[in-house]
């Protein structure tokens, strides 16, 4: 079947198959960003944008985004350099894989929250697993971020 | 210093951090095969025959092998030097097939469906065998796991595999019986850890292609480039030269991707067919069938004089290697030598063990290896001992630890150069608040709040058994080139080794490029494992830097100009930590949560302090992880029970309340700038600071992880005697 | 990996019966989440995704809520939180994580009857009925022991009344399924307890809900506790055994009896 779709602000006319997930579909666009760390819909590495709302694309069809508009972290490059200055100063990022459905999620919690306590945080990536890190750099790094952005409101 | 003891971002920080194709499968050719392997449904079974009719017919089917298809030489999968302590008990594809998900053919395909599609239509008969599945009725079962001819070890590992047991040994110092007869005090229990998942956010995955000159190419997410090498050509039977493996990033290891587990079957197909093929395990295959650590049951038998000198300690464990002997002989040292070294003013320690096999995955290399569960048990009978003797636990712990200058009999008679454990202990106990929450408060009439602490030590590599290099040479334009062959798995090794080189040569850290593993361009390395590369590769980094200063100050600089080093350490330095738990526990269910985790870390000079707070945090983490939740579990029939993220749950955000880690750092003049390791010390004090502060709420000893709600509160209500007498209100 | 032969964005419900009906594999998409998870291979797969089914409205007397409508759309949806709490937020937090409900349907939750659904275990505890293209307009828990014949659950319908509510759950880990979950509620002077994660499907401790008055005293609670537990039965699964559960249960139906009468 054909799609069409804007991904990162480009359109895309494809012929899919119709059970390819959004991750493979994505991915086989060259946008790698988008990364597969279980089979359950549990880990949040695949986290993208689609119409804005962070979703998991290991559990969408891509035949669905058919005239919708998909964000990858490839499309938010400023946007995920802002947020990843601070997990970078504090080495949040270790291996780095589930990074980028992490600075997805931060970005669409953004939209949601202009200040969020730490509870918010904590709760709203809580589908946002990590290996590495334990979460605690992530968290000073979430909050260092949202403070500046607070006071450049 | 300038570079080195900074908390100087990761070089590869921001490419991570914008998702840029870095990782194996980002990397893989196009073109590649996909590669899937069908697995055991049986626990213990030998195979009769395959049929591949079938499943050959599916069109874009390319090859499926079976254990016809391999080569006859046994070898082990363990990233170890070689000669390997683990035995060569595998074959790619064996006949016989001894836990449920052992690899029984490998298909390769153009597409995923087709793969899948055959996979469906292979037809397997088997003769169903008896498997051994519980640890304690291995040794000596009628069933033999292992009764190959070619069933090989490299030396003495007190190895009797018709008995099922892989190894075996013992090790004493001192008279402990007539220690005991002297001890007003004795605490004589068994501790349980169950097998654990790595849980890497990476699953394993590897390409493999042939190059220009008909050699095999290997990329794979490995923690041993290395040692793939070498492997790999004794299991496909081809000389090493004739192979090259690549390691791209890493999102992850902890010890999983210490041991081939994807490489060899892309390989296989590669070297049959002449095509680029690749393996990429989903989570299911990565926990049922990689390795996990080593499910172990602890006998400890301690005793102390009424002032609270500790006497005698004997350990006697049992560790289960799975089906087949991956680190089985060596891990099993560790739960013994790391723990009792501790306790160095003990007059005799006796340690003995054994390791079974048995027809569940194989255990292998996690993070603390052997250590982990060792500290678990001596800590815990520590624990168990301040109690009888009435003493604060940490009183206890600083009358009886080892101290800088110690000769450590338990410890492979190495001397302690570096041990500020009194002074972690102290910062510790002011950071929780020891003084004021010890054992606990009542902070609502069903919601009680305790603390526990734990400590614990590791090492830093395996002396005169790691080896490490590294090649540092002038460019064009007066940067350098640092080749390295350690394996940055995310920890940031690349970074922390540049630190070093930028310190050692007095430039900046944008002067120095750092490669990744590339066996054909990068310098040997035994690899990232047993705490090894800040200290090991470190100081063949900083041997190099130093021999390349010696040459520029003679000859001038220009490009070209080159240094390289070699370094193995006759000893291993252990890093120590005290770790301390808050925990709150609702009495009325048995829920308990860390409210806080306080880790006081000694890894000498930290080279760079916020890598080594991540570190540490992370693995404080995975160790409440495995205090509360981790468990891997089989069905009667050997089947795991829980092999997804939905089932084996890790914590996520809102499971690890917080953490706080600050260092207490000695200078360990053996290690480059003063360091010793960090990787893996950090995960062992949270099960037994956590058992305790669970202890001190409710007055119950668990001595099986994990301790779920359940288990608490159905313990708590059989034991209702036990409970601090406040609670009785 | 599960399978999908055709994809078909239906038009309408009858056009989506009719291919449901056509063929037993065959299957209405709802998050995916668990389809999947599965190993199944579909022939068609068949999306309400345009039928406009996505969103929770109000009548005079009844809030209406399309299959598709999301978990995380119910969970920070003024209007339900207005008529009956923070029931569904406190409900679906747990529930794995927000990219997962911005994915998982109503529809899917409610037609899989999963026993550890916290979702049916939250609106078995209010007035709710729903709307099936077939069987027409039932009760939720007539829909829940129905024989399950292949049908559209097409929306659900929750009588709008000022309702006083409390979820309480307990998890092995904060995003893990519910060991046990029990909701709660008070409307117009009267009690709803169901429980869900026995690990069996949700239902309602009526027995134990009728004791209770619209002020109960101590007392009366200690009775409807000990009648909860004897009145529902539970089981063993891989997260807990039944003695834990029935232990807990008395527990948690105590908290949600107290935390509305507070």
């Amino acid at each position: 079947m054909q799609i069409t779709c804007r991904i990162n602000n480009r359109e895309f006319i494809r012929e899919i198959e119709p059970d390819l997930l959004l991750i493979d579909f994505v991915r086989s666009l060259g946008f790698k960003s988008v990364k597969r760390g279980c089979d359950t819909s549990n880990c949040g590495l695949c986290t993208v944008w689609v119409d804005e709302k962070p979703v998991l694309s290991c559990s969408v069809l891509a035949a669905r985004v058919n005239h919708r508009i998909v964000t990858t972290l490839e499309g938010l490059e400023e946007e995920a350099k802002a947020v990843g200055r601070f997990l970078a100063k504090e080495g949040a990022e270790q291996c780095g894989f589930c990074s980028p459905g992490l600075i997805m999620n931060i970005l669409a919690m953004k939209k949601e929250f202009k200040t969020p306590t730490t509870d918010d945080i904590k709760q709203y990536l809580a589908g946002n697993l990590c290996r590495c890190s334990g979460y605690e750099s992530q968290l000073r790094a979430i909050e260092k971020y949202f403070d500046l952005e607070g006071k450049n409101q | 210093m300038k570079t080195v003891n900074q908390g100087i971002e990761k070089i590869d920080a921001m490419s991570l951090l914008t998702g840029k194709a870095v990782y194996t499968d980002d990397l893989a050719l196009e073109n590649c095969l996909v590669v899937k392997v069908l697995r055991s449904p049986h626990a213990f079974a030998k195979i009769k025959d395959i049929d591949l009719t079938d499943a050959m017919k599916i069109e874009g089917m390319e090859c499926i092998l079976t254990y016809r298809d391999v080569p006859n030489k046994r070898f082990t999968m363990a990233g170890q030097s070689y000669p390997e302590p683990s035995p060569y008990d595998r074959l790619i594809l064996d006949r016989m097939v001894r836990y449920v998900g052992d690899p029984m053919a490998i298909a390769a395909g153009t597409s995923e469906k087709a793969v899948d599609k055959a996979l469906k239509l292979i037809h397997v008969s088997y003769d169903l065998l008896d498997p051994v599945l519980d640890p304690d009725k291995a040794l000596d079962h009628k069933s033999i796991i292992h009764p190959e001819a070619d069933y090989h070890v490299n030396g003495d590992i007190g190895n009797e595999v018709k008995r099922n047991l892989c190894a075996s040994g013992e090790f004493s110092a001192g008279d402990v019986e007539n220690e005991f007869s002297r001890c007003c005090v004795i605490v004589d229990r068994v501790y349980h850890t169950k097998a654990n998942n790595q849980a890497m956010m990476e699953t394993h995955r590897s390409f493999s292609y042939p190059d220009h000159a008909g050699r095999l190419v290997i990329c794979s997410s490995t923690q041993i480039p290395f040692h793939v090498r070498r492997i790999a050509a004794t299991a496909l039977d081809i000389p090493k030269s004739r192979i090259r493996v690549i390691k791209p990033k890493v999102g992850g290891g902890f010890g999983a991707k210490q041991t081939l587990v994807s490489e060899l079957f892309p390989a296989l197909v590669t070297m049959k067919t002449g095509k680029p093929a690749k393996m990429v395990f989903d989570r299911s295959e990565t926990f049922t069938a990689s390795t996990s650590r080593h499910e172990m049951k602890i006998r400890v038998r301690i005793g102390a004089d009424k002032a609270g000198h500790i006497l005698a300690i004997q350990m006697d464990t049992l560790s289960n290697t799975g089906a087949y002997g991956e680190h089985g002989p060596t891990t099993v040292g560790l739960s013994g030598h790391k723990a009792m070294s501790l306790y160095n003013r003990a007059k005799a320690v006796q340690f003995t063990y054994k390791v079974v096999y048995t027809n569940t995955m194989s255990a292998g290399a996690y993070r603390g290896y052997g250590a982990t569960q060792g500290t678990f048990a001596l800590e815990s009978a520590v624990n168990e001992l301040s109690d009888l003797l009435s003493m604060d636990p940490l009183q206890l712990r600083l009358k009886n630890i080892l101290k800088s200058g110690d000769t450590v009999a338990a410890y492979y008679g190495e001397t302690i150069n570096s041990c500020p454990l009194p002074a972690c202990i102290q910062k510790g106990r002011e950071m929780i608040g020891w003084d004021r929450k010890f054992p606990f408060r009542k902070i609502s009439p069903t919601r009680i709040r305790a603390v526990g602490a734990a400590i614990a030590m590791q090492g830093s590599g395996i002396p005169d058994i790691d080896r490490a290099s590294a090649r540092v040479e002038v460019q064009e334009g007066g940067f350098y080139t640092l080749m390295i062959g350690a394996a940055d798995m995310g920890t940031g090794c690349d970074t922390i080794l540049a630190q070093m080189a930028a310190e050692s040569l007095g430039c900046d850290m944008d002067k120095i490029v750092v490669s990744s593993v590339d066996t054909d361009a990068s310098p040997y390395d035994t690899g990232s494992y047993a705490s090894s590369t800040t200290y090991v590769t470190g100081m063949a980094v900083v041997k190099a830097c130093e021999e390349l200063k010696r040459k520029i100050e003679a000859k001038g600089i220009y490009p070209a100009l080159s240094a390289s080093a070699t370094h193995s350490s006759p000893v291993s330095p252990p890093p120590f930590m005290a770790g301390f738990s808050e925990i709150e526990m609702d009495l009325e269910t048995g829920e308990t949560k860390v409210v806080e985790f306080v880790g006081v870390v000694d890894c000498g000079t930290p080279i760079n302090p916020s890598l080594a707070r991540v570190q540490t945090e992370g693995g404080i983490v995975q160790g409440i992880g495995m205090a509360l939740y981790e468990d891997i579990s089989y069905n009667p029939k050997g089947k795991m029970t829980r092999d997804s993220f939905m089932q084996y749950k890790i914590p996520s955000r809102l499971d690890v309340g917080r953490v706080r880690v600050e260092f207490e750092s000695s200078y360990e003049p053996t290690g480059p700038f003063g360091a010793k390791s960090i990787g893996e010390v950090v995960i062992n004090t949270p099960s037994p600071a956590i058992a305790h502060a669970i202890h001190n709420a409710a007055g119950i000893y668990l001595r099986k992880l994990p301790m779920t709600a359940e288990t608490i509160f159905m313990t708590l209500k059989e034991q209702k005697t036990a409970w601090p007498s406040v609670l009785k209100n | 990996m599960f399978g999908l032969k055709e994809y078909r964005m239906v038009q309408s419900l009858d056009e989506a019966y009719e291919l449901l009906a056509q063929d037993r594999n065959n299957v209405i998409l709802g998050g995916l989440l668990w389809i999947k998870m599965g190993r199944k291979q579909y022939q068609t797969g068949i999306d309400l995704s345009g039928l406009g089914l996505n969103a929770i409205s109000e009548t005079e007397d009844s809030i209406h809520i399309g299959c598709m409508t999301t978990l995380r759309q119910m969970e920070i949806s003024p209007l339900l939180l207005q008529w009956f709490g923070p029931l569904f937020s406190d409900a679906f937090k747990g529930i794995v994580g927000v990219q997962f409900r911005n994915l998982a349907t109503l529809g899917g939750s409610v037609y899989s009857r999963f026993g550890f659904s916290d979702v049916i275990t939250a609106l078995t505890a209010l007035d709710t009925q729903v709307r099936l293209y077939r069987a027409g307009v039932v009760t939720l828990s007539k829909f829940l022991n129905m024989d399950q014949k292949r049908d559209i659950l097409e929306k659900v319908i929750i009588k709008k009344q000022v309702t006083q509510t409390s979820f309480q759950t307990l998890r092995k880990s904060a995003t893990d399924f519910s060991i046990l979950s029990v909701a709660t509620s008070l409307c117009k002077g009267n009690w709803k307890i169901a429980a869900g994660a026995r690990p069996s499907m949700a239902i309602l401790a009526e027995n134990a809900a009728g004791l209770l008055s619209p002020e109960p005293d101590e007392k009366t609670i200690k009775a409807a506790l000990d009648r909860v537990v004897n009145e529902l039965s539970f089981g063993t699964d891989q997260r807990a055994g039944a003695g834990y559960r029935k232990l807990l249960a008395g527990v948690l139906v105590k908290r949600g009896i107290e935390a509305i009468c507070r």
